[in-house]
C-alpha cells in the first residue's frame, strides 16, 4: 500500500510489518500497523509478509528499498537482537546504507506479552517512534581496525590448556597464565576419570607437554591477570607474575631444597591430606617444570633466617631477590577457562562442618585414590590410616538445595560417585559401599552403562534418600539417613564419608569477570552471551569461556567447549580486518566549550581535551553517557541524537 | 486508554544489554504485563538525558521508566551510576515543578530477570493508575521547552 505525496527532497521510509506466523499477527492486528504507518508523514510504502526474514520477505524488502528509493527502512518483527543484523545486510545488498534500517521491535516487546487491541495499539506507537529515528539516522561506514593476533588463555586446566593447544595449532601465538605454579589444573589432581577408567594424569600430561612445548604458547604460570583494557582486537593486559624465587631454567628437580627445609604446610596439590615444604613442585610432572619458594611460608627470604636451600642448591637457581614482574601485552581475543571449586564441607552444617575428620570431600578421595596420591593409592583413612572396611557416599552434598545451599545440580558428581564408590570395592574387596542419591543422573555417552556397571558388578549398595545428619562417634561416622523407597531410617556406622560436593566457581571468578567487563550469573559462573547459541561468548565482543567457570561440566564438555571457544577465537585472529561501530559520540566543535565535563565520564579514557573535546572513535563503545553530561549540547551519539529520541518520544505518545 | 478506568501512558527507556534483554526474554517467556509502555532502546541508560524524561512529561506521558544494568554489571562499567545521580537529581527538579518523583522510576534489571521486567511494569502500571494523570498534562500547562535540564 503507497501512501500519497511522497515529498521529492524528504525522506522516503518503507515500513515492513511482519506476522512472523501467529507469533506477532496471533495478537496484533499487522495490516492495521502497517495502514497506521502508511499514514505517517515520511513514509512512503508500508507492507506486510507473512515471515519477513524469509528469503522471498528479504527480497519484498530490497525490492521496495530499489524501486521505491527509499531513504529509510523500519522492519517491524522480533527483537533487534535476533534479525536486525540480517536485514541491515539485505538493505546494503539492495544498495542503502545499513545504519539506515531500523528493527521495531514488536514481538518479544509487545505480541507476546500483550493482547487485544491494546496490543495492536502498542505495536503502532513503537513503529511510530521507530520511523522517527530512521528519519534522523546518517549513513555511516564502520570504522576498520588493526588488530593483535596473539590470543590470552586465562587458566590452566585442562579447558585452557585445550584452548591454547588449539589457537596455536592454527598458526597463532597464545600466552597462557596460569595463578598457581602449574599448569594441569583439577584434572591433574583425579585418579581415574569416568567411564573409562583411563588414568587422569596419563592422559593429561602428554598434553600438558605438548602446551609446554609448543613454539606458540608462552606459558606464564604463578601469574594473575592484573588489569584489561581495550576492546575486541585490541585489549591492552597487565599481567602480574609473582616471584617465584627459583629460576625455572636452572632449577634440575633433584629436590634437595624441599628435604632441607624446615617448614611443613598443608600440601594444596593433596586437598591439605599431606604436608609440603615451602619451597616445593606441585607433582612431579608440573609444568614448568621447577620448584617454587612460597614465600608467605618461608621462614625469611633474607637468608639470614634461614637460607637453608640456597644453601644446597648446587645449581644455583634459588634467588632470594627475584622481583614481581608486570608483563604487559596486547591481545586480540580472551578465553577465560578458569575452572571450578568445590563447596566447602564447612558449609555443611548437617555433615559435621568440615570438623569430622574422616568425612572428605570428592576430591579428597581422589587423592586417596591416585597413585600419586598421599597414600599412594590406597585407601587409608585420615583420621588413623585404617582401611576404612564401610564407605558411605554422599551425593547432592550442597547440590540441588535452594533452602541451605547451592540451588543447581552439580552434573558430575553421579559419575564421579560411582567411579568413587567402584574404584573403592576394586581396592579394598572386602569393603562396603553405599551411594545415597536424590536421582542418578548419567546423561552421556556410556554413562548409564557405567553406573550400572558400578550397582551390579561391584555391588555397591545404592540407597535413594538424603542423608539427615553425619556425626563422629568414637572411632566411627553415624550417618543417618532413610531410604524413601522404602521408607526405613537407616543407620550406618560407616569408617569414611565422601561427600559429593557441589560445583562452585573458582575463587577470583567474579573479581576476574569484572576486570575482563564481563557477566557472571546469579550462582557466579560466567555467564555466556546467549544460553543456547552463543554458548561460548561473553556479551563482550572478543572474550570467550570454556569449562567450569561457565558451568558445571565434566572432562569431554569441557574439552569441547575449549576446542569450539578456540574456533571463535582464531574466527577473530585470523580476520583480514576487524570493524568497529561507527554509531559512537562526536563532538560539534563548535558548540563545544571545552568544559572536560564529559571525559570523566568515559569508562574508557576515549576522550581528551584540549581546546575542545575529541573522541577517539576506536576507543569508544557507544554508551553515550558523556552526551548526556553535556551542557551546551556538542557532543552526540550518531543515529542516536537527542534530537531523534525526542521526535520518538513524542511519536512515542502522540494520540490516533 | 481501555474501559472507564485511567490507563497510563508510559515511556520505558530500556538499556540494550540488561533491562532492554530481559524485556526480550519476559516475551520469550511469555510473561504478560500492561501494554501501557513505550518500549525506547538506547545502549546504556547512561545516554538518557533528563530532558527526554522531561520531554515525555511534556508530551503527554504519566511516567517514565529508565531501565539499566545492576549496580556493578554495567555493560560500559560505570554507566548506570551516572544514571542513578543523575535521575535523582531529576526528581528533585521535578518535584518542585509539581511531577512527583514516583513518576520516574529506574530500575535494575539484568538479561536474566524477564521476570523481574515484567513484575516492575506491573507495579509501575499498578502505582501510576493509583497516582492518577499527571496533573500539568490535565491543565495543558507546559513545561520550559526540551534542553533545559543537565546533569
Amino acid at each position: 500500500m503507497a501512501a500519497p505525496n511522497p515529498g521529492p527532497k524528504g525522506p522516503r521510509v518503507g515500513v515492513f510489518v511482519c506476522y512472523c506466523g501467529k507469533n506477532i499477527a496471533g495478537t496484533v492486528d499487522v495490516k492495521k500497523v502497517a495502514e497506521a504507518a502508511a499514514g505517517l508523514p515520511g513514509v512512503v510504502y508500508a507492507t506486510t509478509h507473512e515471515y519477513m526474514c524469509s528469503d522471498p520477505g528479504q527480497e519484498l524488502v530490497k525490492r521496495a528499498i530499489r524501486e521505491q528509493r527509499l531513504t529509510g527502512v523500519v522492519v517491524a518483527a522480533c527483537s533487534p537482537s535476533m534479525h536486525e543484523v540480517t536485514f541491515r545486510r539485505a538493505a546494503q545488498e539492495a544498495g542503502l546504507n545499513p545504519y539506515l534500517l531500523e528493527i521495531a521491535n514488536v514481538r518479544e516487546q509487545c505480541s507476546w506479552v500483550h493482547e487485544g487491541p491494546a496490543a495492536t495499539d502498542k505495536a503502532v506507537r513503537i513503529v511510530r517512534a521507530m520511523v522517527e529515528k530512521v528519519k534522523g539516522n546518517h549513513p555511516l561506514t564502520p570504522v576498520e581496525i588493526g588488530h593483535s593476533r596473539t590470543c590470552l588463555v586465562i587458566g590452566g586446566g585442562i579447558a585452557g590448556i585445550q584452548a591454547a593447544l588449539d589457537v596455536a595449532d592454527a598458526g597463532f601465538d597464545v600466552i597462557l597464565v596460569e595463578r598457581s605454579p602449574t599448569i594441569g589444573g583439577r584434572m591433574a589432581q583425579l585418579s581415574e576419570t569416568f567411564p573409562t577408567l583411563d588414568c587422569s594424569q596419563c592422559i593429561l600430561t602428554p598434553k600438558m607437554v605438548d602446551a609446554s612445548r609448543h613454539p606458540k604458547i608462552r606459558i606464564l604460570a604463578y601469574s594473575e591477570v592484573e588489569e584489561v583494557t581495550g576492546f575486541l582486537g585490541n585489549y591492552r593486559v597487565r599481567i602480574r607474575r609473582k616471584p617465584a624465587y627459583v629460576i625455572a631454567d636452572k632449577c634440575n628437580l633433584c629436590g634437595e631444597c624441599a628435604k632441607v627445609c624446615p617448614v611443613r604446610v598443608p600440601n594444596e596439590f593433596d586437598q591439605g591430606l599431606s604436608e609440603r615444604a615451602a619451597i616445593y613442585i606441585p607433582f612431579p610432572q608440573a609444568v614448568p617444570s621447577s620448584y617454587t619458594l612460597d614465600a608467605k611460608n618461608c621462614l625469611g627470604l633474607v637468608p639470614l633466617t634461614c637460607g637453608e636451600c640456597a644453601k644446597v642448591c648446587e645449581a644455583k637457581a634459588i634467588d632470594y631477590d627475584m622481583q614481581e614482574e608486570i608483563v604487559e601485552e596486547e591481545v586480540g581475543a580472551i578465553i577465560v577457562a578458569t575452572g571450578y571449586d568445590l563447596y566447602p564441607k564447612e558449609a555443611m552444617a548437617e555433615y559435621g562442618h568440615g570438623t569430622v575428620p574422616d568425612v572428605i570431600d570428592g576430591l579428597e578421595f581422589e587423592r586417596l585414590l591416585s597413585a600419586s596420591g598421599p597414600t599412594k593409592g590406597q585407601v587409608r583413612r585420615p583420621s588413623d590410616g585404617k582401611v576404612p572396611r564401610e564407605v558411605v557416599f554422599i551425593q547432592c552434598s550442597g547440590s540441588r538445595d535452594p533452602e541451605l545451599h547451592k540451588p543447581y545440580c552439580s552434573k558430575i558428581c553421579c559419575m564421579y560417585t560411582a567411579k568413587h564408590a567402584l574404584l573403592y570395592r576394586h581396592n579394598v574387596h572386602d569393603g562396603k559401599a553405599y551411594v545415597f542419591y536424590i536421582d542418578i543422573r548419567a546423561g552421556g555417552k556410556d554413562y548409564e552403562e557405567f553406573v550400572n556397571r558400578a550397582m551390579e558388578d561391584d555391588r555397591i549398595l545404592y540407597l535413594r534418600g538424603k542423608v539427615a545428619k553425619v556425626f563422629r562417634e568414637e572411632d566411627k561416622v553415624m550417618v543417618w539417613g532413610v531410604d524413601t523407597l522404602t521408607g526405613k531410617r537407616i543407620e550406618i556406622r560407616a569408617d569414611l564419608v565422601v561427600l559429593a560436593q557441589a560445583m562452585v566457581p573458582a575463587e577470583g571468578t567474579w573479581d576476574l569477570a569484572r576486570k575482563l567487563r564481563i557477566a557472571c550469573g546469579s550462582e557466579g559462573f560466567l555467564k555466556e552471551a546467549h544460553p543456547k547459541l552463543r554458548p561460548l561468548e561473553a556479551l563482550s565482543a572478543g572474550i570467550f569461556m570454556a569449562g567450569a567457570a561457565q558451568g558445571p561440566k565434566d572432562i569431554p564438555e569441557a574439552v569441547a567447549q575449549a576446542s569450539g571457544a578456540a574456533a571463535k577465537a582464531v574466527g577473530i585472529l585470523s580476520a583480514d580486518k576487524l570493524v568497529h561501530s561507527p554509531e559512537v559520540a562526536e563532538v560539534d566543535e563548535d558548540l563545544c566549550s571545552g568544559c572536560k565535563l564529559c571525559a570523566p565520564q568515559c569508562p574508557y579514557g576515549a576522550i581528551t581535551v584540549d581546546e575542545v573535546a575529541h573522541v577517539n572513535e576506536i576507543l569508544c563503545e557507544s554508551c553515550g553517557t558523556c552526551v548526556a553530561a553535556c551542557p551546551s549540547g556538542a557532543m552526540s551519539l550518531r543515529n542516536c541524537q537527542d534530537e531523534q529520541v525526542v521526535r520518538m518520544v513524542q511519536a512515542a505518545l502522540a494520540e490516533g | 486508554m481501555r474501559g472507564n478506568g485511567f490507563e497510563p501512558k508510559i515511556v520505558a527507556f530500556l538499556c540494550r544489554w540488561c533491562a532492554g534483554a530481559g524485556a526480550d526474554l519476559a516475551g520469550t517467556s511469555r510473561l504478560s504485563y500492561p501494554p501501557n509502555a513505550v518500549p525506547i532502546r538506547v545502549n546504556c541508560s547512561g545516554r538518557v538525558e533528563p530532558a527526554w524524561v522531561v520531554e515525555a512529561f511534556r508530551s503527554g506521558a504519566d511516567g517514565v521508566l529508565i531501565g539499566g544494568c545492576h549496580p556493578g554489571d554495567c555493560h560500559y562499567v560505570v554507566g548506570n551510576y551516572k544514571t542513578r545521580r543523575r535521575i535523582y537529581l531529576l526528581q528533585k527538579v521535578l518535584a518542585e515543578v509539581g511531577v512527583e518523583p514516583e513518576r520516574v522510576r529506574l530500575e535494575w534489571v539484568s538479561a536474566t530477570e524477564g521476570a523481574r521486567f515484567a513484575r516492575v511494569m506491573r507495579e509501575f502500571v499498578e502505582e501510576l493508575r493509583a497516582l492518577g494523570p499527571l496533573a500539568m498534562n490535565q491543565e495543558e500547562k507546559a513545561l520550559p521547552p526540551q534542553g533545559g535540564v543537565h546533569a
